[in-house]
Parts: structure tokens; C-alpha cells; sequence
């Protein structure tokens, strides 16, 4: 018996002495506020306070705490109190998979130093990553911890409500390895350790003999169709494959183990035979069929063709031709995938990390076998998903193994299960030219993307399609032939992720840009100025535009820039760089709708069935807020329900930039409905307010007053008295075959400049300060408005200076490396706001833009630092160094 | 079930060890990462010895550094300027949660060709004190670690402290890491450097590069360049003869060449910097 104090009370657990003290936190006593991010010191998510000294939990033999105090999230501490009501304040928190350990990181800080500088705060928190937030509003949040808080609104679009999940963020939000049913199994996955290879199960009745082995599973257990995709017609992944294994952590068998048995895989029956391996797309292009059906290994090509590029290149006054390539980039969340499933008569039960419950479950259902009516998705708190858990990842698999045992189970992805099974960024080689006249207009783009799609074909045709689309950037091109195509290889599935290669379109188009501008003699801002998009302009693929942000953006950096390349002049390594964005909110030129519905209980709740999951981004704030707006009742009377596929309307996937506006509207509109309902019960007018006191719902309208008395309505299915919904489908057309049409119907825009110093003798960049004008439409909360910008910049810092995925050799957070704190510099956030008349309140989507100026502003401010043309991203020192000395 | 011991003496675990098939763990923080719930195998945990934590003036003088003693503890510990790079290099033993956790006796025992530890200590001539049943012995540091995840620890060995003769605790030192990003990184390389001082002039210099060979090294030549004027110290140190001096990898990180010339430029910076 292991007998130590746990937040102030004795505790004893019977645990094996090197047991992690994470598991015997998490396993036995019940602490599930202790996250595991990696398992090996490099995250710090599972950071708890041993005497008051900050250590990994991971890390921690639990005999080493025998008579010691420790110290959890669940824990309070006079620390732990002020800076979870900071964190609350400032927004710190956004998916809140790190925030346990960064709150337990800072109250360390403060019980030694208790009013710590920024660069204080930098240091202490190092050793904590952080995916969402790009770290400034919780150094902010730790280093205010000691001062009074500010008073935050709590009603009204365009104001910064502090987030509604927040409270249960900073007490540690309960993820999807944090539930699960009493007695349920743990399951495992046997991968390919090959990136190709066929394989054979041997005889399994020893494994099977073993003490604590439940059951093995295979792909020929798998009731239903063993293939899905994001887009069904190109279904090809099987949720567990048949040989061969087509990329390196491909799930080949399950086993399910009885709790509280040690889960070892070890001696599993399976013989590898590795088979050659095409690992880039130019040696797919000619190599042996991954798919049969798809010659060349070409998933799909986009294209847009406008014009004549060709010859509007040759008559133009200046031309620039340059080439581009990006890596593998790993989505990094800190919370590995993680769920549990268990059977309700009928109904298939699965609670885990996702970001499309919905297609999750038809997935689901078409793989077990199932009518969709007998599974239900219940997302847990997401920890971070960035397009990657759109896929389904393990929902089939825990369903499987309920459905076969009958039992309940759960299963949580290791760090190198995470990273070697699910999606990445699509590597990149991207060449072309761009033109422009002797005023600098631009004259044509020829562009041709050859993108890494990976083994399955997940969001690969998204990715091909979005990026001819939006390869011109927000300027004005007369003539564009873009051509983007998705090459399979025997590498890790490329999926979505945050922006759908549209950031490494835009790495290759903005530095060309830069290049022109130079050849014309023109600023490089100006530059861009003179190409904006206005209202009016046709877009690449013809569409006339609207609400176009862009101009204003530039302009609102104007006076920064001025500011800038004035302190840069004559420092050494002292460079500015800018670049825009544009992005086109929802599916492309496809229907995505949402729908919301709100209810009225006789008790007088309002009760929002909210079906947008929430992976850190807002939705659950952003679409009361809307909804409360228009309802015309404080946010303070709303519920919010799901999202549950059995409790919530579609409200479909959190990607493509698409909740706050698309699933924004379908509240807006079922809003007002109810609202209207409401008007029509009191036989009230537009102008009436509302209020609710208990089960009395009270309208005013023009000196009368009427009572509703909610208890005596008769209630519909949902319980409510009152009731409403609505579906919002964004109006687009389909792209016809050259790629025009009008495949969003609406776009947000932005630019962003960086500062920075090179190192020209170690080839380092260190970022001094990013300058962020977003053109949102509206800002429907601009502290959430801006914790995306940060976050987003956080990404693309990673994406340009860092991140770059190898199988097999960085398979982990300490080899695959992300920004830390000091790694994301001081951000300025301008909001612009140009409303849309399609957006609720004219809001625009935000989440994807953020991401896609950063990087190649960063390549642009080491060439305007040093001359040196970087062409490959990640730019690493040794890079920069012989790019810098012209070694590349 | 797999056997777990926390000595309370080093006796004790020495005689334990001398069973054999031990895991012997100190902070942990090289042994969990790749572990499944728990460490597998036996355990021999030296969290109990208390005389292996701690800093303390040696015997007759110089500094005995208990191998259990965590980064924290170095960082934190009152030292004189020639421990300025060892304390720096504490700092940035991964994030605050390992310096917490982690030991300097780990550190060696691990054996990585990219050591934090090892260049700062190099720097200070350390030997390191070793215990077995038939006594004790001490071993210069760069007897001690033979190659990548290897070193001249037997079996029934324990580590017991580092050992800095009292000549080396002169002068002033620092200690510069370069890796791709600021905190929690693995270095690309790192320099320790020590300088010893008479007046305007450098009577000493030891220098050592991490993560640029299987095993950190000192550089005579360089050390020799090196003594003389203070002024142009930096300028005089030979680019070529670090280079040569070194056998780095391509890895993921970075690239042999780069490595070769970013060392050089780490020990000028290393060497300014403990001038400054």
C-alpha cells in the first residue's frame, strides 16, 4: 500500500510501485483531470505538483509520492484559484486538453515568484505545449493572475462573453479518454510496423488463451463494408485492414483485454512480409497500382482555367517562376484519440473526440453493418482537432468490439498510435509563373500542384479542388490554368488540415508575389493593393464577389508596416515580411448544411440543441451568442444541449471554417422562428421584448405586457413548450469543368506581417512580432475572434520554421517539434470587419484563414533579412544557413 | 510479479544490485518515455538514498554533486562562475517538470550522444564517483561515457556523484545550446566553455561540444588557440580545427555540415559570452 496525501486528504492505492503515477491518478483514484498528452515527459499535460514541485505524472514512479502531497486540478490551492479565474478571463483556455497541466505549471511559478514577468511566465511554462492558443493569452493570463480581473459582458453579438464551456475547461473538461462504463474492455490495435507489407495471422488460439485476452478481431469480423472515406464515392480505407498494410501504423487486428489485465501485445501471431514502398508521388506516378481503379496512383486533378495565362504571361511586363515544397505537417493535438463504447438495448453507444459526429456515425454504421437509427455519437470534449478527427479514427473499431462482445470497451490511442494512424497536411510540390504589367497588375498564373495524398484517399479530392480555387490568392487574376493533383503513396493518410492545402498554395503564391513586386519596383505591400480583390471583381472561377475584406486588411497594416520596415532599415538580420489570405467558408461548391434547434421548457430554459462540436474554437459561445441575439433573451437562460446525434439536429462537421457561419445562420433563423412563435402566442409586434421570470415567459410590446405561462403549454417530443428549428444551406453552384462557378458563398480575408531577426551565422529566425488584420465580417466575440488568430499563427509558425513529419523517425513530440511558449512572438490582432450579407450579422468564418498568411509572411521577411529564397518548408536552420550562403 | 526495491543506504543497494538483472531507476526521466503503464522488469529505485542527492564541497575541496541531485537543485545551488555553464545547461534540460525530476547522474548514466550535461561538465574536468561491493572508484568523465547509450558502469555499479576537482572551479564559463525551437528541445549542438583569467589574459580554456560526436568532446586545439590576449579570443579560434575535431550525423534535426559549421560558431559564442 502506497500511502500519500492527495489535494489535502490521505489516500492509499494498491498499485505497482513503477506504476506512472498519471495511471494511478487517472486508473485508481479516480483524477481524470490529469490528462496524458505523450507518455514521455514532452508535453506536460499531465503536469501535477509533487510537494509543490512541478513533474510530469508520467514520468513519476507512484512509490516515489509514499508520504508525500500531490497535488491535481482537482486540487485548491489559493494558486490554482486565481489563475483558473484568469485563464476564464483571458480566454487561456480554448480545447483545455493542456490547460491542467499549464494551470499546475503556473501555480509552481507563483508559489516562488508571486508576480512574475512575461519572460518569467516563457521560461516556467516551457515545458507545457499548447496547440490552440499560440501560448500570449495564457502567458497573459498567468502573469495577471495576481490583479483584479476586468468585469466581462455577458450578452451581445460583438462581445467578448468569456467562453461558456470555460469553467469546465480550467477544471479539467472530460475528453474522450476520460469516461468510460464500469467493466469496460481495453482494446489495442496490432499496426504495420511496414509502410507496405503484406501480412498473415497465424494461429491465434495461444494469444487468445492468454489470461486477460477477450477477444481478437480482424478485418474478416467486420460485419458491414470495410471501407469508408470522408466523401463516399472514393471509400477505400478499411477501418482494419486486409493484406497488405498499405502505410506504416495501419490497424491490421484488434485485441480486447478484460480491465485492470495488462494490455500487451507483445508475441502478438502476425509474420510481416515488407513489400516495396512508393514513398513519393513522383515515384507513384510510374510505380505499381495502390488502388486499382486509379491509374497513375492520381486520386483525383482540380483545375482552374480562366482565360489564356499562357499568352497573358508572355506579354506581360514582368514574370517570376518559382517552385515551392512542403512536408508531411502532423496535427499535434495534445489529446491522442480516445473513446468508449457500450450497447443501449438497441442502440450502439460511442462516446469519443470527433469533429463530425455525424458522419461519423453513418460511417460507423455502414462499416458494423448497422441501420444508422441503431448508433448514437456522443462527442466527448475534443482536445484539439484541426481537420484530423473529422476522420473517424477508432468510433469503428470500439464499435466492433462492443457490438461482437456485447461488452463495453474503450480505447485511447497511444502518442505514436496518434501520430502514425491518422491524417497529416498534404506534402506539397507546387511550380508555376506569375505576371504581371509595367503598373504592377497582375496579368496571369500558371500553377501545377502535385500534393502527397497517402495510402487512403480521406479529404485528398477537398484538398486537389480548394487549391486551384485559391491559388490566385484575393487579387485580381484575368487568366489562371491552376491544376492541382492528389498522388497516392504508401505514406501516412493525408487528410484535412486546418486550411486544405491552401496554405501551401498561398506559401508558393506570396512569395513569387514578393519576388514581382521586387521586379517591378514596386512596395511590396502596394503591390498587393493594387491586386486586391474589390466588390465587383470575378474571382478565379468567375464568381462576382462581395463584401471582399482585403483591401482593408492592407490598409489597416499600413502604418505598421511603414513602422516596420523603418526599425528594420539598416539592422542586420532585420527583416519584414507580409502575405494575405483568403479562404472560402464551407464546403466547395457542395451542400453542408446545419440545423439548430432551440426550445422553450415549461420551466422557462431556453434549451439550445447545439449539434456544432466544439473543439476549442467557440461554437459553443458563438452560436448562443447568435442565438440569444436574436431570440431577444439573455444568454444566462439558455441551456445547451449536445452535441449528441440522438439529442441534436445535424449541425454538421467543425471544418472548413463553417460553424460560426453556417450553423450561425441555422440559429439565427430557427431564433427568430421561435421568436416569431413567441410574438404570435402574446399577439405581439416585431419590436416587443422578452424576458423569462421562472415558468413565465413576459412580453412587452408597446406599453402592454403579456404573460405566457410556459407550464400550461402542452410540450412537444423534445419536452419543450415552445419550439424551433431551422437549416441553413449555404447557396453555391457546382464548379463546371474548367473550375468555374461560385463554389462558396462567402469568403473571409486577411494579411499578416512579420517581423523577425536571422541569425546569419546559425541560420535561426526569431520571430519578434506578428502584426494580424482579419476581415471576420463581424466579430461575434472577439476575444474568441482573436484566440484563433493566435493559434493560427501558432500553426503556421510550426508549418514554416519546424514541423515536418517522417515516418518512422518522428513518431513523437520530441522529434516532431511544435512552438513552445518563447516560440510565438508578441501578436497584434486587427479586426476588421467588412459584414457579409450571407453571414449571421455579416459574420465570416476565421478558423482555417489564420493559419495560411503566417508562413510564407515568415519566408518573405528572411528574404527581405538576407536575400535568401527559401523554396523548402520546414525552413530549418541548416536550411536557412545554405540557403543564406547559396548552398541550397 | 516483477520485483521493486528502495534502498535506504547505498550498502543496501549495492548489495541488492550485486543480484543482478536490475533496472535501476533514479529520476525517470529517461526510463518511462517507451515504458508501457508501468517500468517493466525489476526496479532498483535510488530515490531513497539521501546521500546521493545534493551538493556539497568534496573532500579537502572542489565540489561532489550527488548523482541523484535533480537540475533544479544545480540551477538553484549557490556556485561559483565556472559552474555558470553547468547551472545554464540546467536550465535547459527539457522543460521545468524534467529539470524537477531529472538527475545529473541520469543524465551521464543515459549515455546520449546529446547530453546536456556532459559539455558543462567536460568543461570542469569532472570525474564521476563510483560504488560497487568492492569498494569505490572514480573515473574521469570522458573514461566514464564510451559511445552512444554506453558507458564504463558495470553491473553491480552505482553512480554515486560527480566529482569537480577544486582547479577547475576557476574562472567563468558559459553555455550555449542551439536547437530549432526555444524550450523543450533536443540540442543540434551545444558548447560549454571555460576560461580562466589573469588580468587581460586567458590562462586557460577548456572547451566542449555536445551532440556533434557519438560522445561530447573537449577541443585542445581549440583551448590551446585560445590562451593568450583576452581581446580577439573569439577571433582566434580556428573554424577548421573545431570541424575537424567533430563526427556529427545527418539526422532530423540537422546536417552534418551545418552541425560542423554551427559548432564552430557556438564555441565563439561560448567563449564571448563567458568573457563578457
Amino acid at each position: 500500500m502506497i500511502a500519500f496525501t492527495l489535494n489535502g486528504a490521505p489516500v492509499g492505492t494498491d498499485a505497482p510501485p513503477t506504476e506512472r503515477l498519471s495511471e494511478t491518478l487517472r486508473e485508481r483514484l479516480g483524477m481524470v483531470g490529469t490528462k496524458v498528452g505523450c507518455d514521455a515527459g514532452d508535453c506536460g499535460a499531465c503536469t501535477v505538483l509533487l510537494d509543490g514541485a512541478a513533474v510530469c505524472a508520467c514520468l513519476t514512479p507512484v512509490a516515489r509520492v509514499e508520504g508525500r502531497a500531490v497535488t491535481t486540478i482537482e486540487g485548491e490551492t489559493a494558486e490554482l484559484s486565481r489563475l483558473c479565474a484568469s485563464f476564464h478571463a483571458h480566454g487561456a483556455a480554448q480545447c483545455g486538453i493542456c490547460t491542467p497541466g499549464m494551470l499546475l505549471t503556473a501555480a509552481e511559478l507563483l508559489a516562488r515568484t508571486a508576480q512574475p514577468t512575461a519572460e518569467e511566465v516563457e521560461q516556467a511554462l516551457g515545458g507545457v505545449l499548447c496547440r490552440c492558443t499560440g501560448y500570449r493569452s495564457i502567458i497573459a493570463a498567468v502573469v495577471a493572475a495576481g490583479g483584479p480581473l476586468p468585469a466581462a459582458p455577458t450578452d451581445g453579438v460583438g462581445a467578448s462573453v468569456l467562453r461558456l464551456d470555460g469553467a469546465a475547461k480550467v477544471a479539467g473538461d472530460s475528453f474522450g479518454a476520460d469516461e468510460w462504463p464500469v467493466g469496460a474492455l481495453v482494446v489495442k490495435a496490432v499496426r504495420s510496423p511496414h509502410p507496405h507489407a503484406a501480412f498473415q495471422i497465424g494461429d491465434l488460439g495461444p494469444f487468445r488463451a492468454r489470461p486477460g485476452v477477450v477477444t481478437i478481431l480482424t478485418a474478416a469480423d467486420i460485419p458491414g463494408r470495410n471501407a469508408f472515406s470522408v466523401i463516399p464515392p472514393f471509400a477505400d480505407q478499411p477501418a482494419i485492414a486486409a493484406s497488405p498494410a498499405r502505410f506504416r501504423g495501419e490497424c491490421a487486428a484488434l485485441v480486447a483485454f478484460e480491465p485492470g489485465t495488462d494490455p500487451d501485445l507483445t508475441g502478438f501471431p502476425i509474420t510481416w512480409t515488407p513489400l516495396p514502398a512508393l514513398t513519393t508521388p513522383a515515384e507513384a506516378e510510374v510505380g505499381d497500382l495502390i488502388h486499382p481503379t486509379r491509374p497513375g496512383n492520381r486520386l483525383i486533378e482540380g483545375r482552374v482555367q480562366k482565360g489564356d495565362a499562357a499568352a497573358a504571361l508572355a506579354a506581360s511586363a514582368h514574370v517570376v517562376e518559382g517552385e515551392m515544397t512542403t512536408a508531411f505537417v502532423e496535427h499535434a493535438y495534445i489529446e491522442p484519440e480516445a473513446g468508449s463504447a457500450w450497447a443501449e438495448g438497441e442502440t450502439l453507444v460511442i462516446r469519443a473526440c470527433t469533429q463530425a459526429p455525424a458522419m461519423d456515425r453513418e460511417d460507423t454504421a455502414a462499416i458494423l453493418g448497422l441501420p444508422l437509427d441503431r448508433v448514437r455519437i456522443i462527442p466527448s470534449a475534443v482536445g484539439g482537432g484541426f481537420g484530423s478527427k473529422l476522420d473517424i479514427s477508432l468510433q469503428p473499431l470500439i464499435g466492433l468490439v462492443t457490438l461482437k462482445t456485447g461488452r463495453p470497451c474503450r480505447m485511447v490511442y497511444s502518442r505514436q498510435d496518434s501520430m502514425t494512424s491518422t491524417t497529416k497536411r498534404h506534402p506539397a510540390e507546387m511550380r508555376g509563373r506569375i505576371g504581371c504589367d509595367a503598373q504592377g497588375r497582375i496579368t496571369g498564373v500558371e500553377f501545377e500542384g502535385r500534393f502527397n495524398t497517402g495510402a487512403y484517399s480521406s479529404w485528398g479530392p477537398t484538398v486537389a479542388n480548394r487549391v486551384p480555387v485559391h491559388v490566385s490568392g484575393p487579387y485580381l487574376t484575368p487568366a489562371i490554368t491552376a491544376r492541382a493533383r492528389a498522388i497516392h503513396t504508401h505514406g501516412p493518410v493525408s487528410g484535412a488540415f486546418r486550411g486544405f492545402g491552401v496554405p501551401q498554395g498561398a506559401l508558393w503564391q506570396e512569395t513569387l508575389y514578393d519576388r514581382l513586386a521586387d521586379k517591378a519596383g514596386i512596395d511590396r505591400l502596394e503591390f498587393r493593393l493594387i491586386n486586391a480583390l474589390r466588390d465587383g471583381d470575378a474571382s478565379a472561377t468567375g464568381q462576382t464577389l462581395r463584401a471582399v475584406g482585403i483591401h482593408d486588411c492592407l490598409t489597416a497594416l499600413h502604418p505598421h508596416w511603414t513602422r516596420a520596415l523603418a526599425d528594420a532599415r539598416g539592422q542586420k538580420g532585420r527583416g519584414v515580411g507580409i502575405a494575405s489570405c483568403w479562404y472560402g467558408c464551407g464546403n466547395t461548391a457542395l451542400p453542408n448544411p446545419s440545423t439548430i434547434r432551440i426550445g422553450v421548457s415549461p420551466e422557462g430554459e431556453v434549451v439550445l440543441h447545439q449539434g456544432a462540436t466544439d473543439i476549442g474554437q467557440g461554437s459553443n459561445t458563438v452560436i448562443a451568442q447568435i442565438a440569444a441575439e436574436a431570440l431577444g433573451l439573455p444568454l444566462a437562460a439558455f441551456r445547451l444541449i449536445g452535441p449528441d446525434t440522438a439529442l441534436t439536429p445535424d449541425a454538421g462537421k467543425t471544418s472548413a471554417s463553417r460553424q460560426t457561419f453556417v450553423t450561425g445562420r441555422a440559429a439565427k433563423a430557427a431564433a427568430e422562428a421561435l421568436r416569431a412563435e413567441i410574438l404570435r402566442h402574446a399577439n405581439a409586434g416585431q419590436g416587443a421584448t422578452l424576458a423569462l421570470d421562472g415558468p413565465t415567459l413576459i412580453v412587452r410590446d408597446r406599453g402592454t405586457t403579456a404573460r405566457i405561462d410556459l407550464a400550461r403549454l402542452p410540450t412537444n417530443a423534445q419536452g419543450h413548450a415552445l419550439a424551433a428549428e431551422a437549416t441553413y444551406d449555404p447557396p453555391t453552384s457546382p464548379l463546371d469543368a474548367d473550375g468555374q462557378g461560385a463554389p462558396y458563398a462567402l469568403y473571409g480575408y486577411g494579411a499578416q506581417m512579420v517581423e523577425l531577426l536571422v541569425d546569419a551565422a546559425l541560420g535561426t529566425v526569431k520571430l519578434l512580432k506578428i502584426t494580424a488584420a482579419h476581415d471576420v465580417g463581424r466579430a461575434i466575440n472577439p476575444m474568441l475572434a482573436r484566440g484563433q488568430i493566435e493559434g493560427g499563427i501558432a500553426q503556421g509558425i510550426g508549418l514554416a520554421l519546424m514541423e515536418e513529419y517522417l515516418p518512422g523517425r518522428t513518431e513523437n513530440l520530441h522529434d516532431y517539434l511544435i512552438p513552445t511558449t518563447s516560440d510565438v512572438p508578441p501578436i497584434e490582432s486587427l479586426l476588421i470587419e467588412v459584414p457579409d450579407p450571407e453571414g449571421p450579422f455579416g459574420a465570416k468564418g476565421l478558423g482555417e484563414h489564420v493559419l495560411i498568411p503566417t508562413a510564407p509572411a515568415i519566408l518573405n521577411a528572411i528574404r527581405h533579412a538576407t536575400g535568401a529564397e527559401i523554396t523548402r518548408v520546414p525552413a530549418l536552420p541548416h536550411r536557412v544557413l545554405a540557403s543564406t550562403r547559396g548552398q541550397a | 510479479m516483477p520485483d521493486y526495491a528502495r534502498p535506504d543506504s547505498l550498502p543496501k543497494a549495492l548489495q541488492l544490485l550485486s543480484r543482478g538483472g536490475w533496472r535501476v531507476l533514479a529520476g525517470g526521466t529517461d526510463l518511462y518515455p517507451g515504458a508501457g503503464s508501468r517500468l517493466d522488469g525489476d526496479v532498483l529505485d535510488l530515490g531513497g538514498l539521501d546521500e546521493l542527492a545534493g551538493i556539497r564541497a568534496g573532500q579537502g575541496q572542489g565540489l561532489r554533486i550527488g548523482a541523484a541531485t535533480s537540475w533544479t537543485a544545480i540551477a538553484t545551488a549557490d556556485l561559483p562562475p565556472a559552474a555558470r555553464a553547468l547551472q545554464q545547461a540546467a536550465l535547459q534540460v527539457g522543460g521545468r517538470q524534467v529539470q524537477n525530476a531529472g538527475t545529473i547522474g541520469g543524465n551521464l548514466c543515459n549515455a546520449s550522444p546529446a547530453a546536456d550535461g556532459v559539455p558543462p561538465l567536460l568543461a570542469l574536468d569532472a570525474s564521476v564517483e563510483i560504488a560497487s561491493p568492492a569498494g569505490t572508484r572514480t573515473l574521469l568523465l570522458d573514461r566514464f561515457l564510451l559511445g552512444p547509450r554506453r558507458t564504463a558502469l558495470g553491473p553491480d555499479e552505482v553512480l554515486t556523484a560527480i566529482l569537480i576537482p577544486q582547479a577547475a572551479l576557476s574562472g567563468r564559463s558559459a553555455f550555449v545550446k542551439l536547437g530549432t525551437r526555444a524550450h523543450l528541445v533536443i540540442s543540434i549542438a551545444m558548447v560549454a566553455a571555460r576560461l580562466d583569467m589573469d588580468g587581460d589574459r586567458i590562462t586557460h580554456a577548456a572547451v566542449a561540444v555536445g551532440a556533434c560526436s557519438p560522445v561530447a568532446q573537449r577541443l585542445p586545439r581549440v583551448e590551446a588557440a585560445l590562451v593568450g590576449p583576452r581581446d580577439g579570443a573569439a577571433d582566434r579560434i580556428p573554424a577548421e580545427s573545431v570541424a575537424a575535431a567533430l563526427a556529427p550525423i545527418d539526422d532530423v534535426r540537422a546536417t552534418a555540415t551545418y552541425r560542423r559549421q554551427a559548432a564552430a560558431e557556438l564555441v565563439r559564442r561560448a567563449v564571448s559570452e563567458a568573457l563578457a
